[in-house]
């Protein structure tokens, strides 16, 4: 374990009890008291985790807007200063570099933040599309420490604890300087759980005391530390997708129903082409929800089948702590996506029923 | 950690309790903790027959999956269908659950294995 990248809040995993796990490169906490009790806390008060491995990559210049339009697939041109969008960034073929947030400082200046297994590969990959974009693109992920703050008790708790008025803080809007603990912070409400929450990015050096004072403030409201095991359960339930998982370089945005975030009337962006022919055709495959019917867990990679014929293959599956039943996204050719359909999923050596249900298996609870 | 006096346990962490011919086979509380919660049992069918080192019975908690191995080689003679609903049962009694009895081929094997004394120190190592 010990090549492995550790955050500054490693020190603090083993006083609350976590089991580690070797994620992207780090080691990091998989969950601290028991993944049921951290989803539900994270779904009925709220849930810390630390996310500190997420990596950041700072874009700047007379042209940082243009670039990032010819970048990603949103439209970054209508953002206004301080908001923060979800975007990808594509092939040219339409697969998928990455899934991201973009903060919006000013028109000169972005902040893009991207999953901590891509990173290496996506800072790359844009420094190889600058091209005569006059733009500064930096890798700010070694700078930043990183927690996130989710569930209906968040802005309480964190309230506490800083004289920013935190209601003032629109879903999906950031703030820069907000003092917390002390410490100075940029805030954003943003999250991935499907709960409302924040995200807190902090140097190395102040994260340990804003994490245990969050803890300490929160506790009679049933604040816990969450580790990466909660952390995909709520984001699956809430069907926010994960790279490697629903979208992939093989699996497009459009196939895994994620058009909205795709904008072709915005001007050319890598990918373009590729994504409209996709959209005027209709995609060959489609991301669906599935409940088992049948005993068995759905996991990622188990193959679906129709009336024995394979069709298509999980994307994530679970045991679902919450509803007490297995359910999972697929992703199965187009023809075979329609709801309340039977087919099986390929368990081991046997096979399960299922069947096509609605993908949003819980509704977001965000505050607008 | 718990471990119980007169059993055997393998270095994947499954028990073995011997009755004559018959061994019960269940995972060590080390196993249960390792997993975190226990959500589904896939249990073998009646009368398969295992070699020692042969995955018997696949234990998932939210998280994974995770394969179980027979410690000895034999007949699958009971499982213990309880836990196809109360799979949880594994987290709160680890000893007090076994999962299935193999009719076993050759007792020998029992010396492969290791006592609880032997099992608490290869725990120790393993942390």
């Amino acid at each position: 374990m010990d090549n492995l990248k550790k955050t500054s809040l490693f020190p603090s995993y083993k006083k609350h009890g976590a089991k580690l796990v070797d994620y992207a490169g780090w080691s990091m906490p998989v969950e601290f008291s028991g993944l049921t009790r951290e989803h539900e806390a994270v779904r009925t008060a709220a849930g810390l985790f630390d996310v500190s491995h997420m990596g950041e990559i700072e874009v700047k210049g007379k042209e940082a807007t243009e670039y990032l339009q010819y970048l990603l697939t949103n439209n970054i041109g209508i953002m206004h200063d301080n908001q923060i969008i979800y975007a990808f960034m594509c092939y040219e073929n339409g697969g998928v570099v990455d899934d991201l947030l973009v903060y919006k400082y000013s028109a000169g200046h972005y902040l893009l933040v991207v999953n901590a297994a891509n990173m290496e590969k996506d800072y790359q990959w844009m420094l190889d599309q600058k091209g005569d974009y006059q733009v500064e693109i930096d890798n700010l992920s070694d700078q930043f420490s990183e927690v996130a703050l989710q569930g209906p008790k968040a802005e309480a708790i964190l309230q506490r604890l800083t004289d920013t008025d935190l209601s003032k803080v629109p879903s999906f809007y950031l703030k820069r300087d907000v003092k917390i603990a002390g410490a100075n912070c940029l805030l954003s409400r943003t999250g991935y759980t499907g709960e409302d929450g924040f995200e807190i990015y902090l140097g190395h050096e102040d994260a340990p005391l804003v994490w245990e004072k969050i803890l300490e403030v929160g506790k009679a409201d049933g604040v816990v530390p969450v580790g990466l095991g909660a952390r995909d359960t709520l984001r699956f339930e809430a069907a926010l997708p994960l790279y490697g998982n629903e979208i992939s370089q093989d699996i497009s945005p459009l196939e895994a129903g994620l058009g909205y975030f795709v904008k072709f009337d915005k001007g050319d962006f890598i990918g373009r082409e590729a994504l409209f022919a996709q959209k005027q055709e209709g995609p060959a495959r489609k991301l669906i929800g599935f409940e088992m019917t049948e005993r068995g867990i759905p996991r990622h990679g188990y193959p679906v089948l129709s009336e024995g014929k394979e069709i298509g293959f999980v994307t994530t599956g679970y045991y679902s702590p919450t509803l007490g039943k297995s359910i999972g996204f697929a992703l199965v050719q187009k023809e075979y996506a329609n709801l309340g359909d039977t087919v099986e999923i390929q368990i081991r050596k046997k096979t399960a029923k299922a069947k096509i249900v609605d993908k949003r298996f819980y509704a977001k609870n965000y505050k607008k | 950690m718990v471990t119980v006096g007169g059993l055997y346990y393998s270095k994947d962490h499954e028990w073995v309790k011997v009755d004559g011919k018959k061994a019960l086979i269940g995972i060590t509380d080390y196993a249960q903790n390792a997993l975190g919660e226990i959500v589904y049992v896939e249990l073998p069918d009646m009368g398969t027959e295992y070699k020692a080192g042969d995955v018997f019975c696949v234990i998932e908690s939210v998280k994974a999956a995770a394969d179980s191995f027979t410690p000895v080689s034999g007949k699958v003679v009971e499982v213990n269908e309880e836990l196809e609903d109360s799979p949880q049962l594994l987290n709160e009694g680890p000893y007090d659950n076994w999962i299935v009895a193999i009719e076993m081929d050759d007792s020998s094997e029992l010396e492969n294995l290791m006592d609880e004394q032997a099992y608490k120190m290869f725990c120790e190592k393993e942390e």
